[in-house]
């Protein structure tokens, strides 16, 4: 559209199988999340679906030829360890407080 | 006569505006009267602010205070006949439009020096001096942050004082009218963890805030009427155009009038002054007895000129004093508080001052303010030292013989003397002024205020009856005392009169509150230095007042100091032309015309006598047969006074009398109906709507929609992470399938 912007045209085999597979991260990742119960299992679905979200990004950089989509995935990939670092380091603390991995086990933080 | 030429100069020289200090070299340092008391109230601060425990505050009072007395003793000897306007610092200068009269507001911190200014602040800081001294001893047990507190107290009112009087304009005088208000609030107050001091500041204060009203208003007016507030522009103002007819230049004298009822206690504005009595007594004699009271007078006097075109608003300033006099009298003979019959003969003493305004004697006015200041003085410390050596007692029931216990002898002796000039006994310092007054009355050009001679005469044998009820009472008689029950934290008990005072109140009624203190028994501590040296010379000034009257007396032909002081001052401009002139012998009035008007004069005649021999013989016929009733009923049979009190009780026609009298005549309680109650009664409305309606109603109705909206999704909200990770999915679901959908809609 934009005559500055290269585009391959559309249905790119590579960019089709990469976002597809980022879909599927994705889908996973929500299902795992709403289905599961462990902390660390729902904080590894959350990383599911962020990495989903990263391919997701490569792709769309593949159709636009771009490099930007891949810088970007670098940082968020940096930001994605920090993190992980200080959830996990939650997860502890939380796990010492009740002895149980369980998000049920702090319902009592509900607002009603 | 002599000084008839030069006076006619300076009645010129007042119409022509008065000379600024080049012409007068040696006025150029009376800034400092003001401002020494300034510097040492600052420095009490500091002492305040560093916790000075020691007497450094009254140490810095009195050297300031006593600065301040050298500069007006040196005024009195350099200040002329013309008044000298002395410019400070300009302060407020405003004009617009084109800057003429009523174009412009000018009020610059000037000094107005003239002779009744320096006459004014001669007892003020004299006064204040002394009283200063005395306080040093009768504070020491607060010695600490209460001293300083005290003593900056003292600092600020003698600073505000000194505005009021030597101020140049009405914004000045203005100033330290609030300003000797904040001060008397705040040293009332000065026992603030005790109730009734808390109220009765609070009351003195608020009672004055009417006054000040008036005050303001016809500050207001007299700009909008003159287009000046400063006195020697004023006075040639009044001049040029004497009496508009103009509802708002009538109005001013009366509320002039009102700021100075208020100020000075007067009838419907007296009930503050018996209740400023919870103040320390060097308070009560310094500002609610010798000086901030009689600032109203003052007022009056300075803005005489304003009056004297007003016959009426004169008629009501004698009717109101005149009054003020009597009802006071009349419950100060009821009273058992010994302060507190001081305060109403105050207010009864400040009625005849007023008296004398009305019926056009500045100068009988400013004599006997000038004699009160001692004499009044002197009671209230005596009745302080009293207080302060019995703990705290002031009853003149339980008081009695102090004549005879050691210690107590000197401020027996003054006291009883206090009271032979309160009682104006014939030939004391107030008979003089008081007789100037009635015989003013008597001789008045305006006929209504005649009947006021007789009312002070009845009064001044009151006044001599509940003098001597006090002394009599308090000072003769067996020896008997009973200690109050406020116990100084004095350990000089052993060292004062401690024998004497043993073996005189054993057989006394003290043997009935044996448990006082560790001693077993009440040991009165006489007064040391600090309150005999001032008691001597506040006693030694109360005869010297007499003295003009007596240089008179002897030889003729001499006028009389005080009269001169007066006379050169704005408090005598146009009385001589307008008022009934001088009843006096006539070689006394300062002015050849008023000598005249003397002759005239004559005419009036009292029980066929001339009105000045008639009233001196009343007067002393007045006061001694007061004395003599006091002498019998509460000396020589002081059953007899509480017999006849019974038999008052004991009959329904007399019973008002006394309880009237004892009740204060209902007029705080009265006050309370007529006017708090209502007040009250709105407050409560208003703060009930406040309360239910602004505060529980509005702020917070509306601070509790949030939260009831809130209260309508909490159910949203339980608990469990899964369940806002689907809403959160399906929300993002939703969003996306309705971006789809409008993708494809646009597609299309």
């Amino acid at each position: 559209m934009n005559p500055i912007d290269p585009q391959l045209p559309p249905g790119d085999p590579l960019v089709m199988l990469g976002l597809l597979a980022s879909a599927i991260l994705f889908a996973v990742g929500i299902v795992g999340f709403l289905s599961r119960r462990n902390m660390i299992t729902m904080f590894l679905c959350t990383e599911l679906m962020f990495q989903g979200a990263g391919l997701a990004m490569i792709s769309y950089g593949r159709q636009h030829m771009d490099l930007s989509g891949q810088v970007f995935v670098i940082f968020i990939l940096t930001v994605a360890a920090a993190e992980a670092a200080l959830a996990l380091g939650l997860v502890v603390l939380l796990y010492r407080r009740k002895e149980t991995l369980s998000a049920e086990a702090w319902k009592e933080l509900a607002e009603s | 006569m002599i000084a008839a030429p030069a006076m006619l100069s300076s009645v010129l020289a007042l119409a022509e505006g008065p000379l600024d200090a080049h012409a007068a070299p040696e006025l150029r340092w009376a800034g400092l009267a003001l401002l020494l008391p300034l510097i040492s109230g600052v420095l009490c601060l500091l002492c305040g602010w560093m916790k000075v425990r020691s007497k450094l505050p009254a140490a810095l009072t009195i050297a300031a205070l006593g600065g301040a007395f050298a500069t007006i003793l040196r005024l009195q000897g350099a200040v002329g006949e013309t008044p000298v306007v002395i410019n400070l610092f300009d302060w407020i200068s405003w004009t617009w439009g084109d800057g003429s009269r009523f174009h412009g507001f000018t009020a610059n911190v000037d000094l107005y020096i003239d002779r009744l200014t320096v006459f004014w602040m001669l007892f003020v800081t004299g006064l204040g001096t002394l009283i200063a001294l005395y306080a040093s001893e009768y504070m020491e047990s607060d010695v600490g942050k209460g001293y300083t507190r005290f003593f900056g107290a003292v600092s600020i009112f003698l600073f505000a004082m000194g505005c009021l009087v030597m101020g140049g304009n009405l914004v000045m005088l203005y100033l330290g009218w609030e300003g000797v208000g904040l001060a008397s609030y705040l040293l009332i107050g000065y026992y603030f963890t005790k109730p009734e001091a808390v109220a009765a500041a609070k009351k003195a204060f608020i009672v004055n805030r009417i006054g000040d009203l008036g005050l303001a208003l016809a500050l207001f007016l007299i700009w909008q009427c003159y287009g000046t507030v400063e006195y020697a522009a004023l006075w040639k103002a009044i001049e040029a155009a004497p009496a508009s007819s103009e509802w708002t230049a009538q109005a001013i004298p009366w509320l002039l009038m009102l700021g100075a009822f208020g100020k000075s206690a007067q009838l419907p504005l007296y009930v503050w002054l018996p209740d400023a009595m919870e103040g320390p007594t060097p308070v009560s004699a310094l500002i609610h007895a010798a000086t901030m009271v009689t600032a109203g007078v003052y007022l009056i006097a300075r803005m005489f000129p304003l009056f004297i075109v007003n016959p009426d608003a004169l008629a009501a300033v004698a009717w109101v004093g005149g009054l003020t006099a009597l009802l006071a009298a009349t419950i100060g003979m009821a009273q058992y508080d010994m302060k507190r019959i001081w305060a109403y003969s105050t207010i009864s003493q400040l009625g005849y001052m007023f008296l004398g305004l009305g019926v056009g004697t500045t100068f009988g006015a400013s004599y006997h303010v000038f004699t009160h200041a001692f004499f009044k003085a002197l009671l209230f410390l005596t009745a302080g030292a009293v207080m302060h050596g019995f703990a705290g007692q002031l009853d003149i029931r339980k008081l009695s013989g102090l004549l005879k216990v050691p210690g107590f002898r000197l401020v027996s002796l003054l006291a009883v003397l206090g009271c032979f000039w309160l009682a104006a006994f014939p030939f004391t310092a107030a008979f003089f002024s008081k007789d100037e007054i009635l015989v003013s009355a008597f001789t008045a050009k305006d006929e209504r205020v005649h009947v006021l001679g007789w009312i002070g005469l009845v009064v001044a044998a009151l006044t001599a009856y509940y003098t001597f009820r006090v002394g009599f009472r308090v000072f003769f008689g067996p020896v008997k005392y009973e200690p109050g029950d406020e116990h100084h934290g004095h350990d000089d008990h052993q060292d004062h009169g401690h024998d004497h005072g043993h073996a005189h109140g054993s057989h006394g009624a003290s043997a009935a509150h044996g448990g006082h203190g560790h001693h077993g028994e009440f040991h009165p501590h006489g007064p040391r230095w600090a309150i005999r040296v001032p008691l001597v010379l506040i006693a030694v000034g109360a005869m010297l007042a007499g003295w003009p009257s007596y240089r008179t007396m002897l030889n003729h032909g001499e006028p009389n100091w005080v009269k001169t002081q007066v006379a050169q001052s704005s408090a005598y401009q146009g009385v001589a032309a307008e008022s009934h002139g001088s009843h006096d012998d006539h070689a006394a009035a300062p002015t050849a015309a008023e000598g005249e008007h003397a002759h005239a004069d004559h005419g009036h005649l009292v029980l066929g006598m001339d009105a000045h021999t008639a009233v001196g013989r009343l007067g002393s016929l007045a006061c001694i047969a007061g004395i003599l009733v006091s002498l019998y009923l509460h000396l020589i049979n002081r059953g007899a006074a509480d017999a006849l009190r019974r038999t008052l009780m004991g009959s329904i026609a007399t019973r008002w009398i006394v309880v009237g009298a004892e009740r204060k005549w209902l007029v705080d309680e009265f006050y309370d109906w007529v006017i708090r109650l209502p007040l009250r009664l709105v407050a409560n409305i208003l703060s009930a709507i406040d309360e239910l309606l602004l505060d529980a109603g509005i702020v917070n109705g509306i601070g509790a929609l949030p939260a009831a909206f809130g209260r309508l999704f909490r159910p949203l909200y339980g608990g469990v992470v899964q369940g806002y990770a689907v809403t959160m999915a399906g929300g993002v679901a939703l969003v996306a399938a309705w971006v789809i959908w409008i993708w494809l809609r646009g597609a299309n």
